[in-house]
């Protein structure tokens, strides 16, 4: 299998031709870096993207709470997690940093919230 | 009411945080933000995605993270914080500044500086700016308006979204509309290349099948109460809309992310000379305006691509402001900088002689192996060529010397 893909690991943006046969990669042409392979193996066999999103929040400024996974997730996992997240109501005060959902729909990532709420 | 302190800085989003700290670390003793929103932070508290400060915190933060982590500093310094407070007028008086701001609580505010910090950052081209036909119906906006309504408040702008303009702010919000259940439909680009960086055309667009029109236009919006359609037309080599092969794509909101200008009535009303390509005031090699003791950084300056060089910037302008407060500036002929061949702008407009310098540029055109060179008379002071460059990437150049006996600096691609 042939695939032409954009790596994003940082703002040069290689375009990458990488082969590959039975889950193992035989050829990476076009990337500047040593990230390009790395970025490649994983955008092609199990592709992550981190997900950042608000939760309703009550007794704060603003109804909404911004929040993120803590880590990159797979990506088939997305919506499922955004369907929870939907979901999820909390009080203030919160603290950046804190964990709002653990392990949220068992992709690994905790949801932690990314803006401080009094 | 009135205050006085040694240095205003006029707004508190990334620009003003920075140069207030930094006016702090440099030991100016009364330093006073004023913000017109009822938090610091600016438009980072809107920015709920990932990717802010991967230069200056070496990891991915979100916007409100990356504010948090100076507005948490800045909790330990004795800042003076004024929210929900408008500037509304500057008055040099002798070497001083007079300052009137406005709020609901203090009424009239009236502030004594030696010194004003420009930071009230840039705001969006809308539709006037760029004279979309059609009727005017509701469900046009700013992308970044929506932005807001979607992060701050949770009102969703609409179902079924076209988004005009392929910039950063449009790429993130064509995924963020998505994430949120709505349909993006459309993304439409007058030039032949993207607005945005690469990485947001594949995690935005690429990973949810958002069409990407380069080269097109919309040509006309439908509508009577709510905008229900627009026309997209691919346009020539003159701009020119093809009206032949325009298509019609329903929707029931249209975002606009066609570009930020500086917000500069403020500076316009204190004799601010502007740069009519930036937007911004023209600065010397220490962000100071034309008008003694008023300085600016941020967005207001220039429209930046990264948070990251708004902080460094700022940070730059607080320790001019600071040697101009203690009077240890001592200035030397200012250099103009003159820019040609592919060079959009350079900043800032003049550079001081035996000095270290930072140009901050722009290309007008994506170019690939392109040299970057800068010259005083016989002497090459900077050249690097570079593999590929793009209009939405700003450029910094770190000259280590500006020669004494010059009289201007050429910046220019080759």
């Amino acid at each position: 299998m042939k695939k032409s893909i954009i790596c994003i690991s940082c703002p040069l943006g290689c375009n990458l031709t990488v082969e590959y046969k039975n889950k193992v990669i035989t050829s990476i042409v076009g990337n500047a870096c040593s990230k390009g392979p790395k970025y490649a193996r994983k955008e092609i066999f199990s592709p992550e993207r981190v997900v950042t999103f608000t939760v309703k929040i009550t007794g704060a400024k603003t109804p909404l709470l911004p929040v993120k996974t803590d880590c990159a997730i797979s990506k088939e996992k997305m919506f499922d997690v955004i369907k929870e997240i939907f979901k999820i109501q909390v009080k203030a005060p919160v603290k950046r940093g804190s964990i709002i959902c653990k392990n949220i729909c068992k992709s690994g990532a905790n949801l932690v919230a990314t803006r401080t709420m009094e | 009411m009135i205050k006085n302190v040694d240095a205003i800085v006029i707004g508190g989003g990334p620009a003003g945080l920075a140069a207030a700290l930094s006016l702090k670390n440099n030991k100016i003793k009364k330093v006073l933000i004023t913000e017109r929103e009822n938090s610091l932070g600016g438009i980072l508290l809107q920015c709920i995605h990932n990717g802010f400060g991967l230069h200056r915190f070496k990891e991915e933060l979100t916007g409100p993270e990356y504010a948090e982590r100076y507005i948490e500093v800045l909790k330990n310094t004795n800042v003076e914080v004024l929210l929900n407070t408008c500037a509304i007028d500057i008055i040099s008086i002798g070497t001083g500044k007079k300052i009137y701001l406005m709020s609901k609580s203090n009424g009239l505010i009236e502030v004594n500086a030696k010194a004003v910090i420009l930071a009230m950052g840039c705001r969006e081209r809308n539709r006037g700016n760029i004279a979309i036909p059609g009727s005017r119906p509701a469900g046009v906006m700013t992308a970044g308006l929506a932005q807001k309504l979607v992060n701050h408040y949770g009102y969703m702008p609409g179902k079924e979204i076209i988004i005009l303009g392929s910039g950063d702010i449009g790429l993130i919000m064509a995924r963020r509309m998505t994430w949120e259940g709505a349909k993006v439909k459309a993304v439409v680009e007058l030039q032949p290349y993207p607005g945005g960086l690469n990485r947001n055309i594949v995690q935005c667009l690429d990973d949810y099948n958002i069409p990407l029109y380069l080269s097109h236009t919309i040509t006309n919006i439908y509508g009577n109460e709510r905008i229900r359609a627009v026309d997209v037309a691919p346009i020539n080599e003159f701009r020119e809309p093809l009206k032949e092969n325009s298509f019609n794509i329903t929707c029931d909101a249209l975002l606009l992310s066609v570009g930020l200008i500086p917000e500069n009535e403020l500076s316009l009303n204190a004799g601010i000379s502007l740069d009519k390509v930036t937007g911004g005031p023209l600065v010397d090699s220490n962000l100071m305006t034309n008008i003694a003791g008023i300085f600016a950084c941020g967005n207001v300056l220039h429209v930046h691509d990264l948070v990251d060089w708004v902080s460094e910037e700022a940070e730059n302008c607080g320790k001019s402001v600071s040697a101009y407060i203690k009077d240890t500036a001592v200035q030397k002929k200012g250099i103009p900088v003159k820019t040609e061949n592919l060079v959009k702008y350079a900043l800032p407009a003049t550079l001081e002689q035996g000095k270290p310098g930072l140009i901050s540029l722009r290309t007008i055109a994506p170019a690939e192996n392109t040299t970057i060179i800068v010259v005083a008379g016989n002497s090459v002071l900077y050249k690097k060529t570079y593999k590929k460059i793009f209009p939405s990437e700003m450029q910094r150049i770190k000259i280590d010397k500006v020669p004494e006996n010059t009289d201007v600096i050429h910046v220019f691609f080759e």
